[in-house]
């Protein structure tokens, strides 16, 4: 590959992802101006743009390093939990909101990295099945753990902690940060569409850098042979952390942006589910394939919305839409027809270089 | 590794799948397809619209609410009077990212008055969007204080969790009930740990013993034989019980396998219990719960109410549904005595609703001369209530 050419492979399928959320932001911006986005869609954009964001963090663990993580959502239940009770502990001293939601993000980033170096220790020795299945127990594991965690500040402004019971200096005249399995109540909702998609935007570069450079090839060397990878001198387990722990990180900032959507929050929603869901993005958006993720997960998350006609068999529909989407997607004969879209536009553009270059 | 995800997602869809066939088999008419009711007289109708797990876990309270819902519609439609409703009930699956989602596509179908959604999470989410948008809200069953916290046009027909809590401790201390009393709490639930944290408050102002305290969470919430040995191990005459009736009905069911006979005490969302499938109704006799509502009582308005919705629907009616057909003709009576017309916008309707709420005074199924406060908290008195013969009957 000669270093002087501009547009190589990767570098056009990276800036497609770029060019279709910006594409993606500037028609939704002119149909809502217009007045034409229906309040149900305007609703989801949100929580779009964080499962987007999710689905790609995912992606980075499942695609780019090659390993399975089922307890995603562990990580995107931290980012949510400390975006929220730094935003509402913030709230007073910090007036524009969006400002208060990058420092919250960021927040929520650092803590659900700092979760990802405690799991990623031990965890990432594991390997195939023994991960996924670790990976699932720490899912559940952050999930009590949230329901359990009192966090508030008394009335004298000082810090109080609680696990399973209360803190006796909460009860009155506190300001409750997280209420145990109540969750959080009466949350600043300060996440925005722009937010959202400047979000995913920065994901993208950080996932695309990353692979693009010696630790990026150094990942993927692991993926594809961990003990050749070895036998130059890779170290196996750091370079296994670096993608895991930037994994969970923006996982954690797409929790903050969730949750600060919404005016309530509660652990229960971070299960085992919502983790199996953001695979199912990665899944059939396909592995390691960015631009897959953003369209599965954007087309998985309003499908159940927009089939509420069906009233009762809605989630029947959804299922086998589903199933339909993996067939087709996996099936030969269309493999083979799109494979022979591609080398006939290849083709034509090999032309157009060829005459451009004489 | 790639027959393993293969795997994994082969499962997600087969539940997918039969948690979308298991519920609504006891939804035996067909309303639930297009869910709108009643004669439609054009710009005339006022147009209320209201979130509810119609699948799901929760489905029993969200196809309870719906339906009663509709029922009072019909009624109302049929009176033939100036006021007129059309009703849209939408699919929360008792989640707050789906319930602001179903809000959001009524607000798209036009809705003028909000009926909230029928549990607490939803609801605290719903009416966090309902009081921005200025729509007026009553929610038959979302007993949190959060959902009424700092907004002035959302209101309840239900008990708060708290008044809950502290109303089973006073009775139990006035009837004495029991000596030694054990609580079973789901620890991850907002209902179930919000009732328990006021419970506990009051009972000890009540100088009641409690003398066992067991959690349980989603996911272990199927074998409860350690939380049952403690309490017989510490001598508990008196269980209580603040849950939804499923994982009540396998405690139940675990304790006569034991040969543990204590008292059982629940709260509201131990109405149902009676309607689950395989679940042996012998077992919850002389369990003791408290609910505005009773199916057995003699009163006309209620007799009327039980007969029309059992031949419509099936079953007979449990609490939430009374809630329901409560706030339909509590929505009328305020919008009558406001002079209301079907064509204000959401805003006035608001500010007239709540104008009417605060001063009237409402007779329905679920009490006599309710009274809402400026919060929009309601006062009611509940009733004691005990399983007999299958059927629920007045303590008093």
């Amino acid at each position: 590959m000669s270093t002087k050419k501009f547009f190589t492979k990767d570098r056009v399928k990276n800036l497609s992802a770029y060019l279709l959320v910006i594409i993606a932001y500037v028609v939704v911006q002119i149909i809502s101006a217009g007045g034409g986005l229906p309040s149900m869609y305007k609703g989801l954009l949100v929580p779009i743009c964080a499962y987007v964001v999710m689905a790609l963090s995912l992606n980075l663990t499942v695609g780019i390093l090659g390993e399975l993580s089922l307890g995603h959502a562990g990580f995107m239940s931290v980012g949510a939990f400390t975006g929220v009770a730094i935003s509402i502990a913030l709230r007073d001293s910090i007036t524009a909101p969006w400002l208060l939601l990058l420092v919250a993000m960021v927040c929520g980033a650092i803590m659900a990295a700092l979760f990802g170096v405690i799991i990623g220790i031990p965890v990432l020795r594991l390997k195939g099945d023994y991960l996924a299945i670790v990976t699932l127990a720490f899912g559940e594991i952050i999930k009590s753990l949230f329901t359990n965690l009192y966090l508030g500040i008394d009335p004298e402004g000082v810090l109080r902690i609680g696990l399973v019971n209360k803190p006796e200096e909460l009860i009155t005249g506190s300001k409750m940060l997280i209420n145990g399995a109540l969750g959080i109540s009466g949350v600043q909702k300060i996440s925005t569409f722009t937010a959202g998609v400047i979000l995913i935007i920065v994901s993208l570069i950080l996932i695309f850098n990353t692979v693009n450079s010696r630790t990026g090839r150094a990942v993927m060397a692991i993926r594809d042979n961990r003990i050749a990878a070895e036998c130059v001198g890779i170290n196996v387990t750091k370079y296994k952390m670096i993608a895991f722990v930037m994994s969970a990180a923006i996982a954690g900032a797409a929790g903050t942006l969730y949750s600060l959507n919404y005016s309530t929050i509660a652990a229960s929603k971070f299960d085992f589910n919502t983790s199996i869901l953001i695979l199912v993005f990665v899944v059939l958006g396909g592995q390691g394939n960015m631009i897959g993720s953003i369209i599965a997960a954007t087309v998985l998350t309003i499908l159940p919305e927009a089939l509420r006609e069906f009233a009762d068999y809605r989630m029947l529909v959804y299922a086998i839409v589903l199933i339909i989407i993996m067939l087709v997607t996996n099936n030969p004969t269309f493999k083979m027809f799109a494979e022979k879209i591609r080398s006939s536009l290849k083709k034509k553009k090999n032309k157009k270089t060829v005459k451009e270059g004489n | 590794m790639k027959k393993f995800l293969a795997l994994m997602l082969a499962i997600v869809m087969a539940v997918a799948c039969l948690a979308s066939c298991g519920n609504n088999a006891t939804d035996t008419n067909d309303t639930g397809k297009t869910d709108n009711t009643g004669d439609t007289a054009g710009a005339t109708v006022f147009k209320i619209g209201g979130t509810g797990p119609l699948t799901g876990d929760a489905a029993i309270y969200g196809n309870a609410v719906k339906n009663a819902a509709e029922l009072a519609v019909k009624e109302i439609n049929a009176k033939g009077g100036d006021i007129q409703f059309e009703l849209k009930y939408e699919d929360d699956t008792h989640d707050a990212e789906k319930a602001v989602t179903a809000y959001n596509s009524l607000k798209d179908w036009g809705m003028q008055i909000f009926l909230g959604s029928v549990t607490s999470k939803p609801c605290e989410a719903t009416s966090a969007e309902s009081y921005e948008d200025r729509y007026f809200t009553l929610t038959p069953s979302a007993s949190s204080t959060a959902v009424l916290e700092g907004k002035d046009n959302v209101f309840q027909m239900c008990f708060m969790d708290p008044n809950q809590g502290s109303a089973s401790a006073q009775y139990i201390s006035d009837k004495k009930l029991g000596e030694k009393i054990a609580v079973i709490y789901k620890s991850d639930d907002v209902y179930s740990t919000g009732v328990l944290e006021t419970f506990k408050t009051k009972a000890a102002e009540l100088n009641l013993n409690i003398v066992s305290e067991q959690a349980f969470a989603t996911g272990a919430d199927t074998d409860f034989t350690a939380q049952l040995k403690d309490a017989q191990a510490k001598g508990a005459d008196l269980v209580f019980l603040p849950m939804y009736y499923t994982p009540a009905s396998l405690i139940l069911t675990q304790a006569d396998q034991m040969g543990y006979a204590p008292a059982w005490f629940g709260v509201d969302g131990m109405d149902g219990i009676l309607t689950i499938e395989g679940f042996d109704t012998s077992l919850a006799e002389g369990v003791m719960l408290l609910t505005p509502f009773n199916a057995d009582s003699e009163d006309e308005a209620t007799k009327a109410f039980v007969e029309t919705y059992q031949s419509t629907y099936g079953d007979i009616p449990n609490q939430f549904a009374a809630d329901a057909y409560d706030c339909v003709y509590a929505i009328y009576q305020a919008l009558e005595a406001g002079k209301a017309t079907a064509d204000m916008d959401k805003e006035a309707l608001s500010d007239l609703l709540v104008e009417q709420f605060t001063s009237m005074t409402f007779d329905g199924l679920t009490g006599e001369g309710m009274t809402w406060d400026e919060t929009g908290a309601v006062t009611k008195s509940p009733k004691g209530m005990v399983i007999k013969d299958g059927a629920y009957v007045g303590l008093d």
